[in-house]
């Protein structure tokens, strides 16, 4: 099991590579959408099958939205040219961050994968969740026990963000008419 | 070890919002920092043939308890993937707006024009 | 081949195909919403595919078609509606019981593993539902279906 998993990540880790480093702008939407399908294929076999039909539909939404980010514009990115020093500093500190994670998962008292901490610790929440989970809310399926009665707050806030985003997202492409579009800009200035 | 894999993909989305001057690269890279941290809480909660965490009719406690995996980082990530849609979109409607005012996505020139 | 004289939308097989598809992917989201409580989904999945339904009508029909289905106005209606079944059904909790947002509602053990079960988790998955879909459908049309000032048709170029 654990080799299925490190092939599809190491597929999700090709795919995403190539996704940041293609100057064809489709390609690499192409390829994040190859991310997120393999993503949601993990999530199957970590045994989360909530995650992977939101993660499915979410990703079919993603590819639509950024389609029309490059539909308007030209599909090369021309204008793609790096700066050497740029590039060698961000290098530098990505190996950086990588050589203290190196030593934090060399380290023994790291939680080794298959080990969730419901095991290490008898107190843990899940533990509650998952022992009284269908006598305290009737629910059958722990997740939405979880996320709508235990953890209730956390949706509210989920709602509030989500209904704030797509406002502001509205606001953002609001516009005077359709027939003159040199006037939104001094709307939008005001 | 799968943390490191899973920690190399959160960089390689880090190195990509870093070095990257195309606004559609940078939204991609913000992307792939979101798939490696929802990755990483996920394998948080799992457990060697673990059985996803919903009750059927006939099951008792104990065995249960033994054998489900821990569905608190699956609600957390749940609504994390959802909200991650609503901020791309207001992302998009960013970079959509920036195109027209100044017609490249490259940042550096938009940086130096007025507005 | 040469499009059809409405020249909106996309081809007629397109068309064909998508006039059976679109019922039964919103019939799909619905009963994931409603068995959010029972079967892997909830309130979050189902709302997104439910949203890919009408998303999937304004792409294959075009944005007249699409407009008219379900406008921006009953999407914005409908986002609130959502948000509001959520907070009355937070704030029923308050009035009730004494706590914000307790489950008040919670029957006894002959109704498990059935759907209606569990309180007010199926009305909040509900109000969730309608939030999520509206929500994603609205912004996709602001974002591909307006015009815009370098573009000369309206939905960018033909993916």
């Amino acid at each position: 099991m654990t080799e299925i998993l490190v092939a599809l990540i190491l597929l999700m880790i090709i795919g995403a590579l190539v996704a940041i480093e293609t100057s064809n702008l489709l390609y690499s939407v192409i390829s994040i959408g190859a991310v997120g399908f393999l993503l949601s294929i993990v999530f199957l076999f970590l045994a989360a099958p909530d995650l992977a039909i939101t993660q499915m539909a979410v990703e079919v939404i993603t590819l639509v939205i950024l389609l029309r980010a490059i539909a308007g514009s030209d599909r090369e990115a021309v204008s793609d040219h790096r700066s050497i020093l740029g590039t060698v500093v961000t290098l530098a500190m990505v190996l950086i961050l990588a050589g203290f994670s190196v030593r934090m998962f060399a380290d023994p008292d790291f939680p080794k994968f298959g080990q969730p901490v419901m095991d290490r610790f008898e107190d843990a929440p899940s533990n509650k969740y998952l022992r009284d989970g269908l006598e305290e809310t009737g629910a059958a399926n722990i997740v939405t026990a979880v996320l709508l009665d235990f953890r209730a707050y956390d949706t509210l806030g989920e709602a509030t963000v989500l209904f704030c985003a797509v406002v502001g997202a509205l606001s953002i492409l609001r516009r005077k008419t359709k027939k003159h579009p040199d006037e939104p800009d001094e709307e939008k200035e005001s | 070890m799968i943390y490191a894999l899973c920690f190399v993909l959160i960089l390689i989305g880090l190195y990509g919002v870093l070095v990257r001057r195309n606004i559609v690269k940078i939204i991609i890279s913000l992307l792939v920092i979101e798939y490696g941290i929802h990755l990483f809480l996920v394998l948080q909660s799992y457990r060697p043939n673990g059985v996803p965490p919903i009750v059927e009719p006939g099951t008792e406690a104990a065995v249960w308890m033994q054998q489900s995996v821990d569905p608190l980082p699956q609600a957390l990530v749940l609504t994390s993937i959802v909200i991650g849609l609503g901020v791309l979109a207001l992302m998009v409607a960013l970079s959509i707006r920036l195109y027209e005012r100044y017609e490249t996505f490259d940042i550096s020139k938009i940086r130096k024009l007025k507005g | 081949m040469n499009q059809p004289r409405s020249s909106e939308g996309m081809s007629m097989i397109v068309k064909t195909v998508c006039g059976w598809m679109k019922a039964f992917i919103l019939l799909y989201g619905i009963h994931i919403i409603l068995y959010g409580h029972l079967t892997p989904g909830g309130g979050f999945a189902g709302g997104v595919i439910a949203a890919s339904a009408f998303v999937l009508i304004v792409l294959a029909e075009g944005k007249t078609v699409g407009l008219k289905t379900f406008s921006r106005k009953a999407a914005s209606t409908w986002d609130s509606v959502g948000v509001l079944v959520f907070l009355v059904m937070a704030g029923l909790g308050l009035v009730l019981v004494g706590t914000f947002f307790v489950n008040f509602w919670v029957t006894d053990e002959s109704a498990h593993f059935t759907l209606f079960s569990s309180g007010i988790i199926p009305v909040c998955n509900i109000g969730i539902g309608l939030k999520v879909c509206s929500s994603l459908y609205l912004v996709f049309v602001v974002l591909t279906a307006m015009h815009f000032a370098l573009n000369s048709n309206s939905k960018g170029e033909q993916p």
